[in-house]
């Protein structure tokens, strides 16, 4: 059935740093290129050398500038897949029960057998986490690599979803919220993790780490104590120099 | 959201059909014998049409019957179940009156029940979705109820109870209208909320993740029809109420009932596009759109 597990043991999800993403993309192609070979339907391409082409993709990277009242702007780039609701509004709407919420770790899946491709759990989601495949005509999501986290024939480093091991920058973390002291949790409590439209209810489990300030165009520098003149006025050869390019006519500035 | 055509075949002709079926359910003295048959199907042809049509957009139509299977959270499985039980109700209440002359009122009530329950569960669909402020209102189930009733009482038939109810109609939508164009607004979701980064200034969409268009944009953000949207509100608004109204108040004749009948269906489809075309979702606000 489509009913929400009341609680779910574990609470599986990503932690994503706004703040270290540079927005590569590494994570999409990482993501189109396991989850096209492994867990099933494979996500389709449409005229891919042709005009407007159009694909199937898990994980999206936006990026957005943000332009406070004061100062420069700052460029921010922005991943965004799904965040394994524990509210999940595309699990309930369904009706096949082909969307559900695992209860042992909360991991958000569609049983693409019984799904019937009628899009409504693509509507109810307000992040636009769901891509209606258009060659097989199942709906696609992330499956938090469900197929490399427990898989036991990976290498343990291997054991991770696809975007979080291939990142570069080290912007994506992988594990489990419900365990206040795994390091997700504590990355979010010590770097003040958020929530992407909260007022909607969704409880995301996924959290969004806030990018640091950045310095200030007025900031002084750290050094700037040890940078301070040591002579005021000059003496010896300067300041004849000085004196004697002030007696030129023309001024001084 | 994208105005998918056998969507709004569905909810267009279904609406009718369940209306009609309604009355026909209702009534204390019903049609019997061949009066009865062409009734019942047009009612049919209404109801069953739609729903056929709406399995015209699923991507995997031969599971459809899965659909019936989730009815403790899921609307759209409640409005298969519902819809299949008002046609198999209807059906044998139907029958007794074409073919026996036998008039099963409790049967019939039952079936009207349904077969208003089945336009409910149908706009329930749209309206639980707090993803469409538009749509997320009970304003919406008001809406699909009394345009069901209305239309289904104009083809039943019914002139002064059609008359009444297409005024109601019309002012439920005129204030859904209303609701609406301020609904995303007023839902206090923005591109700040949606990125988390809204307390740090203004946030602009600066490049979108492909450089063509995929399937969440196609979907979701549909702008093109919002141009003519003011022209389309009253051509709509005309032919579904005003037309009506006015030929049936006219005088009574067959011809013009019909002709009141055709005008309603046209305005509820029009109507019915708006409905879509209009409706904005928050994934748009993602791409630096509506």
């Amino acid at each position: 059935m489509t009913d929400l597990p009341a609680q779910t043991t574990r609470k599986l999800g990503l932690v994503i740093d706004l703040d270290t993403c540079v927005g590569c993309h590494a994570c999409v192609i990482s993501c189109k290129g396991w989850n096209t070979e492994n867990y099933g339907a494979p996500l389709s391409d449409q005229r891919p050398y042709g005009d407007e082409p159009m694909g199937t993709f898990l994980n999206r990277i936006h990026s957005y500038e943000v332009q406070p009242d004061t100062g420069p702007a700052q460029t921010i780039h922005f991943p965004k897949s799904c965040l394994h609701c524990e509210n999940a509004p595309c699990v309930t709407v369904c009706p096949t029960g082909a969307s559900y919420k695992r209860s042992e770790d909360g991991i958000v899946l569609v049983n693409e057998d019984h799904c019937i491709g009628c899009g409504l759990c693509a509507w109810a989601c307000p992040y636009g986490a769901r891509e209606l495949d258009q060659a097989e005509g199942v709906m696609k999501k992330c499956t938090l690599c469900v197929d490399r986290i427990y898989n036991e024939n990976l290498p343990e480093e291997d054991r991770e979803p696809a975007c979080v091991r291939t990142c570069p920058a080290g912007a994506r973390h992988f594990g489990d919220f419900a365990d206040p002291n795994s390091a997700v949790s504590q990355l979010v409590e010590k770097r003040g993790g958020i929530d992407l439209m909260p007022e909607l209810g969704t409880a995301p489990v996924n959290k969004y780490l806030p990018p640091r300030a950045k310095d200030r165009w007025d900031d002084e520098s750290l050094l700037a104590p040890l940078l301070t003149p040591v002579a005021k006025e000059p003496s010896g050869f300067l300041s004849w120099l000085d004196k004697a390019l002030d007696k030129l006519p023309g001024g001084s500035a | 959201m994208h105005p998918a055509p056998s969507v709004i075949i569905f909810t267009t002709l279904s609406g009718l059909g369940f209306g009609l079926l309604f009355w026909l359910g209702l009534d204390s003295t019903p049609p019997t014998g061949m009066v009865a048959f062409a009734f019942f199907v047009i009612a049919y042809a209404l109801s069953v049409g739609g729903l056929l049509a709406s399995t015209f957009h699923l991507g995997r139509p031969e599971r459809a019957w899965r659909a019936l299977s989730q009815w403790r959270t899921s609307w759209l499985s409640r409005e298969g179940i519902c819809a299949v039980a008002a046609l198999l109700v209807m059906a044998v209440y139907a029958a007794a009156l074409v073919f026996a002359g036998v008039h099963l009122a409790p049967l019939g009530w039952i079936g009207a029940l349904l077969s208003l329950g089945t336009v409910f569960t149908t706009s329930m669909i749209y309206t639980q979705l707090a993803t469409i402020p538009r749509w997320n209102s009970p304003l919406t189930p008001a809406l699909f109820l009394s345009l069901s009733l209305a239309g289904g009482a104009l083809l039943s038939g019914r002139v002064t109870l059609g008359l009444s109810l297409l005024l109601l109609a019309g002012l439920v939508q005129l204030a859904w209208w209303m609701r609406g164009d301020r609904a995303f607004a007023q839902s206090g979701t923005d591109l700040g909320t949606a990125t988390g980064l809204g307390d740090r200034g203004t946030v602009r969409s600066l490049a979108p993740p492909h450089t063509s268009p995929n399937y969440l944009m196609r979907e979701f953000i549909f702008v093109i029809g919002r141009k003519h949207a003011q022209k389309l509100r009253i051509i709509g608004f005309v032919l579904m109420i005003v037309l009506p109204v006015l030929l049936l108040a006219l005088s009574f004749s067959h011809w013009l009932a019909a002709l009141a009948v055709l005008c309603h269906i046209a305005g509820v489809a029009v109507c019915r596009w708006l409905f879509f075309a209009e409706a904005e979702h928050t994934v748009g606000l993602y791409y630096g759109m509506r």
